[in-house]
């Protein structure tokens, strides 16, 4: 089991974080932090990867749900790449999917983002 | 190996003891042949249950205590987990609206919806200062 851990990198002038090992009540703290850190810094294309994540529980779903608004008002978004199945059913069990543009792969992601533009 | 067994744990109302919650979880249920989607299910259930407590029923109070009971029963595999701070209803819990939750910046009501469906059977019950949530998977 790997260490949940918040990587930030920029690509095509997109913010992309990758999250690592498990999101849960106790981790979940450290994603708000980062979203929280890009919108006061005005960066609302975000990205966030997943291929890394192993598990999420409610808590890390809450946080999408607390600042997506913020993002979206600002002319951004949070758009979802490259959950494993597991971690997808969570998302889809709660409806995620009709409001978040959620995707296989980050490259989609990115190719929403400029058709949108 | 034996078709009964019972297993206890009392732990710490933490959040950072949420990953050995899930551990001991899966520990048990993969011995016993449950598959690795029930596995996940069950550890996802039993992680929302405990941050409940912990959030709501004890407030963050570390010097509290979960204790967790796992029995296996031929296909059945019972998880009670007890507490002793504020009792909560699982029943007023709908299925949350997620727009409306996002439009008000609202969080919450998610773990007991998700404990629900990924649970074959959830009860709930207060006794003498004791809140007792007893669930149940059935092994496939």
């Amino acid at each position: 089991m790997k260490t949940f851990k918040i990587e930030h990198r920029n690509s095509d002038g997109f913010e992309i974080i990758d999250l690592y090992g498990e999101l849960d009540a106790h981790t979940a703290s450290q994603l708000e932090e980062s979203l929280k850190n890009l919108i006061s810094d005005q960066k609302s294309n975000i990205i966030v990867n997943f291929r890394e994540l192993d598990y999420i529980a409610s808590a890390g779903l809450g946080v999408f749900m607390a600042y997506i608004e913020d993002v979206r008002t600002i002319g951004g978004d949070i758009k979802l790449s490259n959950m494993n199945d597991k971690v997808y059913n969570v998302f889809d069990l709660l409806g995620f999917p009709t409001l978040y543009d959620i995707f296989d792969d980050e490259k989609q992601a990115i190719n929403k983002f400029l058709s949108e533009s | 190996m034996d078709n009964t067994a019972t297993y206890h744990k009392a732990i710490k109302a933490a959040t950072s003891k949420l990953t050995d919650i899930r551990k001991f979880v899966a520990k048990h249920a993969r011995e016993h042949g449950f598959n690795e989607k029930q596995i996940s299910d069950i550890q996802l259930a039993v992680d929302e249950a405990c941050t409940n407590i912990i959030k709501h029923a004890y407030q963050f109070d570390q010097t509290k205590n979960i204790t967790i009971e796992l029995e296996f029963d031929g296909d059945q595999l019972s998880i009670t987990l007890t507490d002793r701070g504020a009792g909560f209803d699982p029943n007023r819990y709908q299925r949350p609206d997620l727009k409306k939750q996002i439009e008000k910046k609202k969080r919450g009501g998610m773990g007991i919806f998700l404990i629900k469906n990924l649970m074959d059977d959830v009860h709930y019950s207060t006794n003498n200062d004791e809140n007792v949530l007893r669930m149940s998977k059935i092994r496939s």
